[in-house]
């Protein structure tokens, strides 16, 4: 510790000198903590607490510092909190980043204080820094302290609407804390992920799966729409995102859609075991006459993924692997092979979990890593869970063709001066000659030669393995078992199994048997547990097989074992003698003596130890462990029905609605002044309906509807690539849906109520929910200039879905005419300084039909919206006190004002407010006087504020409108004079 | 994902820990001690260990072991990538990953640890945007730091954070604008004692160290892009124009950067730089053994064999070494039992020899398996398997940059076999 004390004075600043003194007073030593805390560490924290309190910057800094030191060391500095938390506010952004280090660390054990710092980060969420409301998001819901849960609820939902992409991948990460949290909010999260699942940003496409993947893994459903967007974003989304996509859209792969595997037949390289149920192989065979086709969402994730093999990041080409492996036809698999081979390169533990993969993708596709055999070799530096990998992976190798180098490598490593090692080996050769009949008789022999090896793992090894060897085929090695009933080998399990294979196959070794049980009488007293219990059995067995020779052996051997310290052993002996020796007391079971001892008994089944890890998938800590491992998700089976496909097709959010209603939003340029260019151009086309004129009007369709729309939607720069794919996919599903008829999408409320939560960031005002006003249409098609088609536009004042500075128009389309009419939408804007987001072309509408018309025609009007300057507005609430105080600032040229003469009806204050409301979108700002009126709102393009205020003297009123934008507010107040002067 | 990390020494002590979510009672790394206990090298401990409540995923990297607990399932090799991330974040910022670097520098590593992950999930790796939000310390920042009291923490707020191009910061501004390309080969091998290939492959990594203006694109061609198999990339390569043309095309990070690193196709046979004599004998009796090596190069394409330095893991038996070197120098420590010969330069003319004898325990009987050969090895001015650069071009930018390539040949897992003496 004091090295660590010299270390922080070098680094601190011009105090150093004052604290040496106490640096060097002797300390604890670094393991006993606990003594350390009440003794000098206490006095220290002390001086660290005057320090934090102080003016100076440097010297709070320098405090922070060694906190954050003890933090990181585990030592306990929570007695600091109260002078630590005075520090959040500060200026200095190191030492405020300290200091949320110290928050987020101590938060949960001093709850009360801990509340005094959300002020602070609930202000810092409004900033205009994006960064800085990320990080203020960050801090306050890595505070866990479940007081604060709606705050952070809250919090989340509006930073999950928020302009800058970074702030909302702050907010998926913020879902997953709050759940965990509090995990009864899952609702409102599941709500807010839903939306930012749709969100195009690459940036936020990781976090906010993972976010799913934590709160609601089952809702499969949110992702349909999705899918191909995130299919296509994957290339550009950073690393882990990469991750935890792929492994997400797995699970999403095994549910939606059928299995490819069907055609090329179950494992040809491996027929011994198929990976899926026998059932489904049946079914299989009556498949095979229907030819499969890949689902083109199938293949589109296969395609994406491919490159990604390519990734510097071991964990992204580990899951494209597994992908790969749960989800593409059996002869794609192979692509991932060189990639893995590549990954054995890495480091140690990479290597490690790779293997583990490797070995149980071996398992059943032996051919896939046969080519790269050589990188599998042993070599003497790796670690010995590295080694024992490889040679289970060698072993899986194994095949007739390539046996004999494998046999030649594992030679080698039998030698190794790893004896662990050498006995695994040892087991490996023992699999192979089992699994492979041609090379048995070659490894026995090879085994028996090692029986001479001088280390005695390795020859007890090799005793357990030729027993097990040999209850194949007993009968041709009557030699073998000669051979071993003359080794003398110490270790207890060896001998015990050459005892039982005396024992077993007594039989085939006539004399020998005899003789050495024989010897192990001598010694039986002796030996270990295991060998006393195999010597007994020696004993019973060959006293049924051969009694003339064995039977004073046996009594001997059952005497001694019936006086064994061990009750097992007294237990055995007991059981035999009841059973081998007849005497009155037995009972029918001696007569099977025989049959019960010398039962045929089946070979041991040598086999891999990763036999049974597929039923977890590749890649995840489950597979890892061989269990299941907290939070493991189930690969599901393939469904044996795809179920509906077109869940998956996008559209662009619109709101369609059956009487062919539609909303078209548009966003003002904000470097344009808006007053002039009020109106925008547009036409309107139309097509009668009618076999040509449909074909005309679907060209139409999938060519400026979704690509226009996305396009003009987009402003974030980061988002443009993305977008350029989506509507990539968007008008490719448009195209297959031709003889379709359209769904309907239903406009979403709640995008709405959590757009005003956006808008209010940007100003430091509230705003308010618009006050309702009956709805004033305004035409935009005469049904005669129409020819039939008539439409009109109102402002239902509500935030637009597309983004915040944009106001949305809702356009009413009726049909008068007598025939349908189809595919109605802008097809061109003129308009100067705005950005029009367009609807999607409407279908049909609905008309009595006329059949039997053939006439073809498209028509196209040039319609303009006109919309009032007061429709430009949002409404916002504000105090008196602010009113007063903003009003203030914008004086002189910013302020324009009137007398007007009131209509008699209008002088009570009701009818004010409400005329005021009916011509501009504007909130009431609550008034002390009567006879004063204040409204504030602010232009939805810019943000900026707009306030109007009228008193009220008997019949004239002063009118007086304040804004920044002098033109809006000339306008403005020559709409109120209008209005207000004017009978209701 | 990773809920706490935790750094321990190799006498086990734990000196630093970090918390992502609510704090975890380091008594959890009691299960990872257990384990290191039973695994006795550090490199045989289980990178994945499973405790009643908690799964610890560690990585032992510069003699620290890197323990992260996790709570539940993700991607074991997730967290050892992003752990390796951290040690190479550590390395970058620290000159060294080493215990002293990291207990000097605890804030700076706190505070990397903070931006590296939220909530547990990687949220700036880069070091290009982590060099921003924290400033790497130099001697004279820590001076100037001393003196004006100002902080490590970047000012200014990064940018590159929010771009589509993570990887580089806008309004980079060099007087000298250069890129240089390091194309290192390493040689894998083993040889057995008659000098046949048992195996050999070469692995390539291109390093680059690119201090340019702006933003400018460039393109690197091969002249003989067929030679690479496998190749893996920075993010920053555009993978559709290697699918296509087998050009690199990028916005290369800036400062230093791994851009590429590919295998040789198998195809084509591995020229093996150099030759090994070697005959080392352990006699049954007298506890004596026979060391005799001559090394020599073989295909070496008329460059020179440097830095050969030939390393023998000697079995437990030998306790020392009698041995006399004609170039070069030998050491024996008889606690790792590791020979190292460091020869240097190879000459074509005299051929370096290392003759002697070794001394055994007395009465332990001799050593079965005699001890393989790991040669390192070095050729400057070569890649080996031939690859050559053809050109690079910059687009965007107006300037014009210096331009350097460089080729190393270096031996990886190069070893030889000696075939046990007894046989």
């Amino acid at each position: 510790m004091s090295a660590n004390s010299l270390a922080y004075s070098e680094q601190s600043g011009a105090e150093a000198a004052v604290e040496l003194g106490q640096e060097t007073t002797p300390t604890s030593s670094a393991g006993g903590a606990a003594f350390g805390l009440f003794s000098t560490d206490f006095k220290k924290n002390e001086d660290l607490k005057e320090m934090l309190e102080s003016t100076k910057e440097s010297l709070k800094l320098e405090a922070m510092k060694r906190v954050v030191g003890l933090i990181a060391r585990g030592k306990n500095a929570s007695e600091l909190f109260p002078a630590v938390v005075k520090n959040v506010a500060s200026k200095n952004i190191e030492l405020k980043k300290l200091v949320y280090v110290y928050l987020v660390r101590y938060a949960e054990e001093q709850q009360d204080l801990a509340l005094l710092s959300i002020s602070t980060f609930q202000r810092a969420l409004k900033d205009p820094n994006q960064l800085i409301r990320a990080s203020a998001l960050r801090v306050l819901s890595s505070i866990r302290v479940p007081i604060i849960v709606p705050i952070m609820m809250l919090a989340i939902k509006e930073a999950a609407t928020d302009l800058s992409p970074y702030v909302r991948k702050t907010a998926a990460h913020a879902i997953q804390k709050l759940y965990s949290l509090d995990p009864d909010q899952k609702e409102h999260l599941v709500e807010v992920i839903e939306k930012l699942l749709k969100d195009k940003s690459t940036l936020v496409a990781g976090s906010v799966v993972m976010a799913f993947e934590e709160v609601c893994p089952e809702r499969i459903d949110l992702i349909h729409k999705n899918y191909r967007k995130l299919c296509n974003l994957l290339m550009d989304v950073e690393e882990w995102g990469q991750v935890v996509i792929i492994n997400m859209l797995t699970r999403y792969a095994r549910t939606q859609f059928v299995s490819p595997w069907r055609q090329d037949g179950v494992f040809e390289e491996n027929s011994e075991k198929a990976f899926y149920d026998s059932d489904e192989e049946k079914k299989e065979g009556a498949a095979q006459t229907k030819p499969y086709v890949m689902d083109p969402d199938h293949r589109l994730l296969l395609r994406n993924t491919k490159p990604l093999l390519q990734s510097r990041n071991t964990a992204v080409v580990m899951s494209v692997a597994q992908l790969y492996w749960h989800l593409a036809p059996k002869h794609e698999v192979s692509v991932v092979t060189k990639s893995l081979v590549r990954l054995l390169r890495s480091h140690r533990e990479v290597q490690y979990v790779v293997l583990q993969n490797i070995a149980t993708m071996s398992i059943q596709r032996k051919g896939m890593f046969e080519p790269f055999m050589k990188s599998f070799y042993v070599r003497s530096t790796d670690a010995t869970h590295i080694k024992t990998l490889k040679l289970e992976i060698l072993t899986n190798l194994a095949n007739e063709a390539n046996i004999s180098t494998i046999l030649r490598e594992f030679q080698t490593y039998v030698k190794s001066q790893d004896k662990a090692f050498a006995a695994a080996t040892i087991q490996a050769i023992g699999r192979c000659a089992t699994n492979i009949s041609e090379i048995t008789d070659a490894c026995l022999n090879g085994l028996v030669l090692l029986l001479s090896n001088r280390d005695e793992t390795v020859v007890a090894e090799s005793v357990v393995v030729i027993k097990k060897l040999l209850q194949t085929q007993p009968s041709q090695h009557s030699d073998i078992i000669k051979h071993m009933a003359k080794l003398r080998v110490p270790v207890p399990m060896a001998r015990a199994s050459i005892l039982w294979l005396i024992g077993e196959y007594c039989e085939h070794v006539p004399r020998i048997a005899p003789d050495v049980l024989r010897k192990m009488a001598k010694t039986f007293t002796s030996e270990e547990d295991i060998v006393k219990l195999q010597t007994v059995n020696l004993a019973a067995k060959l006293y049924l097989t051969n009694s003339k020779q064995t039977k004073l052996l046996t009594q001997y051997i059952l005497n001694l074992g019936k006086y064994d310290q061990n009750y097992d052993i007294r237990d055995r002996t007991r059981f035999i003698r009841q059973l081998i020796v007849p005497n009155e007391k037995s009972g029918a079971l001696s007569k099977y003596a025989r049959r019960i001892l010398l039962a045929p008994k089946p070979a041991p089944v040598l086999q891999s130890a990763f036999k049974d890890r597929d039923r977890f998938q590749l890649g995840t800590l489950s597979h890892t462990l061989n269990s299941k491992a907290t939070g493991y998700l189930e690969l599901s089976d393939w469904p044996d029905v795809a179920p509906d496909q077109s869940v998956r097709n996008v559209e662009v959010v619109e709101a369609v609605r059956i009487n062919t209603r539609s909303d078209c939003y548009y966003r003002r340029d904000e470097d344009h002044s808006e007053e002039k260019r009020l109106c925008s151009h547009s036409y309107l086309v139309f097509c009668s309906r009618s076999d040509e004129g449909q074909k005309n009007g679907r060209l139409e369709k999938s060519g400026s509807g979704s690509g226009s729309a996305s396009a003009s939607s987009e402003e974030s720069s980061s988002a443009e690539s993305s977008s350029e794919s989506g509507s990539d996919s968007d008008s490719g599903t448009d195209q297959k849906r031709n003889t379709k008829p359209k769904p309907i999408k239903k406009v979403r409320d709640v995008i709405h109520v959590v757009h005003c939560f956006c808008l209010s960031r940007l100003f430091p005002v509230q705003v308010s929910s618009p006050v309702f006003v009956p709805v004033r249409p305004h035409e935009l098609l005469h049904r005669m200039t129409g020819k039939g088609l008539a439409a009109q536009y109102h402002f239902p004042r509500q935030p637009c879905i597309y983004g915040d500075h944009m106001v949305s128009v809702q356009l009413t389309f009726n049909n008068h005419g007598d025939h349908a009419l189809e595919d109605i939408h802008i097809s061109e804007k003129t308009s100067t300084g705005q950005s029009i987001h367009c609807f999607r072309p409407i279908g049909e509408s609905g008309s009595a039909a006329v059949l039997g018309r053939t006439c073809s025609k498209t028509e196209r009007f040039s319609v303009s919206i006109q919309p009032a300057v007061g429709e430009l507005l949002l409404p916002v609430t504000m105090t008196e006190q602010d009113f007063s105080r903003e009003q203030g600032k914008l004086v002189g040229m910013n302020e324009s004002s009137a007398t007007i003469t009131m209509a008699p009806e209008t002088v009570s204050s009701q009818p004010v407010s409400k005329k005021v409301v009916s011509v501009a979108n504007v909130g009431v700002v609550p008034s002390g006087q009567d006879n004063v009126h204040r409204f504030a709102a602010k232009l939805v393009s810019s943000g900026t504020l707009v306030l109007v205020c009228v008193v009220q003297k008997d019949s004239s009123a002063q009118l007086t409108v304040n804004t920044e934008r002098t033109v809006v507010g000339s306008m403005l107040l020559r709409e109120l004079q209008t209005a207000l002067s004017s009978a209701p | 994902m990773i809920h706490s990390l935790f750094l321990i020494n190799n006498a086990g002590d734990i000196f630093l820990e970090k918390h992502w979510k609510s704090v975890i009672s380091r008594s959890v790394c009691d299960y990872f001690f257990e384990a290191q206990d039973k695994a006795g090298e550090p490199d045989n401990v289980s990178p994945v260990i499973r405790t009643p409540h908690h799964y610890l995923i560690n990585i032992y990297r510069e003699k620290i072991f890197f323990v992260s607990v996790i709570q539940t399932e993700v991607p074991p090799l997730f967290v050892i990538e992003f752990l390796h991330r951290v040690a190479e974040m550590f390395q970058d910022y620290f000159g060294e990953c080493s215990e002293v670097a990291i207990k000097d520098n605890v804030v700076i590593v706190y505070e990397l640890l903070e931006e590296m992950l939220d909530n547990g999930f990687p949220l700036a790796t880069e070091s290009n945007i982590l060099k921003e939000l924290i400033k790497p310390p130099t001697i004279l920042r820590s001076m100037v730091n001393t003196i004006t009291g100002s902080s490590n923490v970047g000012e200014t707020l990064p940018t590159g954070q929010l771009s589509t191009i993570p990887w580089r910061r806008a309004g980079v501004k060099y007087t000298n604008n250069e890129a240089y390309f390091d194309v290192v080969e390493e040689i894998d091998a083993i040889l057995d004692k008659s000098g046949t290939t048992v195996f050999a492959e070469i692995q390539g990594v291109i390093d680059a160290c690119v201090k340019l203006s702006g933003m400018p694109d460039l393109t690197l061609s091969f002249m003989n892009p067929r030679l690479l198999d496998d190749v893996s990339f920075h993010p920053c390569v555009r993978f559709k124009r290697w699918e296509s043309e087998r050009v690199l095309s990028f916005i290369p990070p800036d400062g230093n950067f791994r851009l590429m690193s590919y295998h040789v196709n198998a195809q084509n046979l591995v020229a093996i730089p150099v030759y090994v004599r070697q005959n080392i004998n352990f006699f049954e009796t007298g506890s004596s053994g026979r060391v005799d090596i001559t090394v020599g190069p073989k295909q070496t394409m008329g460059k020179t064999v440097e830095n050969v330095i030939v390393t023998i893991h000697m079995p437990k038996v030998v306790l020392s070494a009698n041995l006399t070197a004609t170039q070069g120098t030998y050491t024996y420590d008889p606690v790792t039992k590791i020979l190292v010969w460091d020869i240097g330069k190879l000459n074509q003319q005299k051929l370096p020899n290392l003759k002697g004898s070794l001394s055994l325990q007395s009465g332990a009987p001799k050593p079965e398996e005699n001890p393989s050969l790991n040669i390192d090895l070095k050729i400057q001015q070569l890649a080996i398997s031939g690859l050559k650069v053809n050109r690079l071009d910059m687009y965007v930018e107006k300037y014009k940059p210096f331009k350097g390539v460089k080729y190393v040949t270096k031996a990886g897992k190069f070893q030889v076999l000696t075939v046990p003496s007894h046989v």
